[in-house]
């Protein structure tokens, strides 16, 4: 049998041009040094350029006279702490720049950092004697992942220490019956995956930097994702955790209830804190069962009003079954088309696409849901066109059509990415208004001598979340001044949300006022003081 | 006699290839309850082919493309799919659902061969092989029952000229053999062949309104008798982990423990 398993691969390698990973930093060690590989095979603009360092790109942000100087002494502390060789980056009594650089960079090239010592502790202990340490000796630290942020969160600014949780990469237990995954904090997301599925279970999160990300990082970052419509957001999946304090204490809330109101809901400060009160150790989740009969269809739309109403008639018909209703506009679609080669899914070029996915646990109930669903939008004129993945292959591919165009735009230049929440009815409005402002400055064209290439809206269209990316031949101040704060103005004129699931990092932190009111910053501010009164935690970011 | 091509795509539904296969407690075969199937993607190639030879608008013309497939209550999913791709009716040969493998490709390839006769067929399209027995064999068994010239593997196929000359390219070890041969014959097909494409809305909506007959063995005066018996089926020896080291030191110490240093 094995044979023509073998050859149905080539199969699949011809059909899907590329593994779903293999062009993101898959390996923990050196994400930007597989990202470089990247840039350098196809854009030739930027290929040699060094990134910027975020001091220089960002003046104003001076390093806190308050902090201490690292010196040999305490690198021989830390050595002697964790032990083992490869758990120290030493760039201090050493030359270790190209060690050092895939922790000082992210992999967008885009923010750059200069530590010069990077820790990679392998148990909760060692990451609380770290912390106790650097605390007292007020060594400013950057908790770091798998490093696939997008707001520069997860890299240091000056000199902080990166502690990087690679090492921490142990699943500790899983119930099958309530379903509840305990794991390290270094566990990488699509392995968490891998082996749940081997228990017929699903981690209730899902992104593109799978291969990459970690699910400490993602539970720090509130990271959302493709399935969030189905399952919800990590603050309800997320049971417990176990966080780590700058003075070192070991906050054990690492709970497996799916029920327990006694006090207040500590863990919930660690969701979405982008590692500025604490270090998130080990992460309890429930995860859903995995479903049987996964479908997808793709669709082509002539606007944007049908491609409301296709959300709604997703919504009333397939309801419980609906796991993912994601929207892509044919700029984007064009791009992943230039950048892969791959054939387009559909014959004609529609302004909107979408792809739509239903999981369920009977595929005959299931696919008569669909149809009846697909007969509707067609014959309604709902959808101009539109296919259904018939295999795993098929499946596969028309996911990379959605899942694809973040890495697209890396490999044609860079990428201006605005993340954020607006009510359904205007959400696509904030791409076209964009476009047509950068046209009007005269910045959009199709040759080199225009910085923007184009301006694109993709995203989680169940989640009212857009993904507006203004794609560059190099990064410009020019245009960010044509896009910032106009485009955050934009939003708060709608009561949107300036970060809908990327976080705040260093890109937002200035921006935090157009979506929270001065009292919510102030109490904020408060517990980040009450937690970390030396600001050690991740400091210059978040607020 | 060749006025148009008349084509029949036998295809066949089996778990899809991204599933791994599992081997059932009885070690008589491989569970198929409740796994993903789907078009063989070999059949998926020959399907695409025909259509292809339809919108080619080559110097014969096709009349008619015949998809058919053989199996359980489930097998009018794969016939759906091929007349959403383009086929335009299909037969469902029923055969109850055993799990063991079903008719032997013999019983097949004679069942084929009725087809052809009573439907008059000129040309017929196989995958190489399906991918849930690895037999390939039924194309050839049909070629030599029917006595028609047979290409096997074919990674280019084109129609000549009206008299039904065809040009089949095929790979073989260290290049490529280019063959000819004149109508009635059997092609089938290989991976190189073509990009099978998606089945559209439309098309998936208009396949449920072409005909789908049902029919049995029996109506091409075939049994399902078997000559083989299988005796045991089971999994290959599983393959033993690799192991990961901290850094060169515990290199070196493992390579000294393995006696390789």
């Amino acid at each position: 049998m094995s044979g023509a398993r073998n050859l149905s691969n080539a199969l699949r390698r011809a059909r899907v041009p590329r593994p779903r990973i293999i062009l993101r930093p898959t390996l923990l060690q050196s994400p930007a040094a597989t990202a470089v590989r990247t840039f350098s095979g196809s854009s030739t603009v930027r290929a040699d350029k060094q990134i910027k360092y975020t001091s220089d790109a960002y003046p104003n942000v001076k390093r806190d006279p308050n902090f201490g100087e690292l010196t040999a002494d305490d690198v021989a502390f830390f050595k002697e702490l964790l032990g083992s060789q490869s758990a120290v980056v030493d760039g201090v009594t050493t030359d270790a720049t190209d060690d050092l650089e895939p922790f000082n960079s992210d992999w967008m090239r885009k923010y750059r950092g200069h530590t010069r010592l990077v820790l990679k502790p392998q148990s909760t202990e060692e990451v609380s004697k770290v912390l106790a340490y650097c605390n007292e000796r007020k060594l400013a630290v950057v908790p770091q992942g798998g490093n696939t942020g997008l707001v520069g969160g997860s890299v240091p600014v000056f000199d902080e220490i990166v502690i990087n949780t690679s090492r921490m990469n142990q699943i500790r237990s899983f119930d099958e019956a309530s379903g509840v995954l305990v794991a390290d904090a270094g566990v990488i997301l699509e392995v968490a995956d891998q082996y749940l599925a081997e228990r017929n279970h699903l981690f209730p999160l899902d992104l593109g930097a799978k291969g990459s990300c970690h699910i400490g990082g993602n539970v720090a970052t509130n990271a959302g994702g493709l399935r969030l419509l189905r399952y919800g957001s990590l603050h309800g999946n997320v049971l417990g955790l176990e966080a780590v304090l700058p003075d070192g204490t070991i906050v054990d809330a690492l709970s497996t209830l799916r029920k327990n109101n006694t006090g207040y809901d500590l863990k919930q400060l660690f969701i979405g804190a982008e590692g500025t009160i604490g270090l998130i150790t080990k992460v309890a989740i429930i995860c859903p069962p995995r479903a049987k009969a996964v479908n997808v269809a793709y669709f082509g739309l002539e606007s944007f009003e049908q491609v409301q109403r296709a959300y709604r008639e997703a919504k009333g018909q397939l309801s419980e079954i609906l796991s993912a209703f994601e929207l892509m506009d044919g700029r984007s679609q064009r791009l992943v088309h230039e950048s892969t080669g791959s054939k387009q899914p559909l014959e004609g070029e529609y302004p909107f696409y979408c792809l739509i996915e239903t999981s369920g646990s009977n595929a005959e109930h299931d696919m008569e849901k669909l149809e009846s669903f697909l007969e509707n939008v067609m014959g309604e004129g709902i959808v101009a066109d539109g296919v259904l993945a018939q295999d795993e292959t098929q499946f596969q591919a028309l996911w990379r059509w959605r899942e694809g165009i973040t890495e697209a735009l890396s490999h044609l230049g860079g990428t201006y990415k605005y993340d954020v929440s607006i009510p359904l009815p205007e959400l696509y409005q904030l791409v076209e208004d964009c476009k047509q402002r950068l046209t009007e400055k005269g910045l959009v064209g199709d040759d080199d001598s225009f910085p923007v290439r184009a301006v694109v809206g993709y995203g989680h269209m169940g989640d009212s979340n857009l993904h507006l990316n203004v794609s560059v031949r190099q990064y410009n101040k020019e245009v960010e001044k044509a896009i910032e704060p106009w485009v955050y103005e934009w939003i708060q004129k709608r009561q949107g949300s300036i970060s809908a699931e990327h976080g705040l990092g260093i890109a937002k932190r200035e921006f935090i006022g157009y979506s929270q009111n001065d009292t919510m910053v102030k109490l904020m501010k408060q517990l980040k003081a009450l937690y970390d009164p030396n600001g050690i935690m991740n400091p210059y970011k978040y607020i | 006699m060749a006025s148009g091509l008349r084509i029949l795509v036998p295809i066949k539904r089996v778990i899809d290839y991204a599933v791994k296969p599992r081997v059932n407690k009885a070690q008589t075969g491989v569970e198929t309850v409740g796994f993903k199937h789907s078009l063989n993607p070999f059949d998926e190639l020959s399907i695409e082919e025909a259509v292809r030879l339809r919108e080619r608008k080559g110097p014969l013309k096709v009349e008619n493309i015949l998809a058919l497939s053989a199996g359980g209550p489930k097998t009018p999913d794969v016939l759906r799919t091929a007349m959403a791709m383009g086929a335009d009716r299909a037969f469902h040969i029923d055969i109850p659902e055993a799990g063991d493998g079903g008719p032997e490709q013999l019983t097949i390839a004679k069942m084929l061969k009725g087809v052809v006769e009573k439907e008059n067929i000129n040309l017929v399209l196989l995958g190489k092989q399906a991918i849930d027995g690895d037999q390939g064999q039924t194309g050839q068994m049909l070629a030599g029952l029917l006595g028609w010239p047979q290409a096997t593997q074919a990674s280019k196929v084109e129609v000549k000229d009206e008299a039904g000359t065809v040009e089949i390219t095929h790979e073989v070890d260290g290049g490529v053999e280019t063959l000819r041969a004149k109508l009635p014959m059997i092609i089938t097909t290989d991976l190189r062949l073509n990009q099978p494409r998606y089945a559209s809305l439309p098309n998936i909506m208009k396949a449920k309104k072409k005909s789908l007959e049902k029919k049995t063995l029996a109506d091409f005066g075939v049994e399902d008798t078997r000559r083989l018996k299988t005796i045991k089926v089971t999994e290959p020896p599983a393959r033993q982990g690799g192991g990961k080291v901290e850094d060169v030191d515990g290199l070196v110490s493992k390579l000294k423990e393995l006696g390789a240093l």
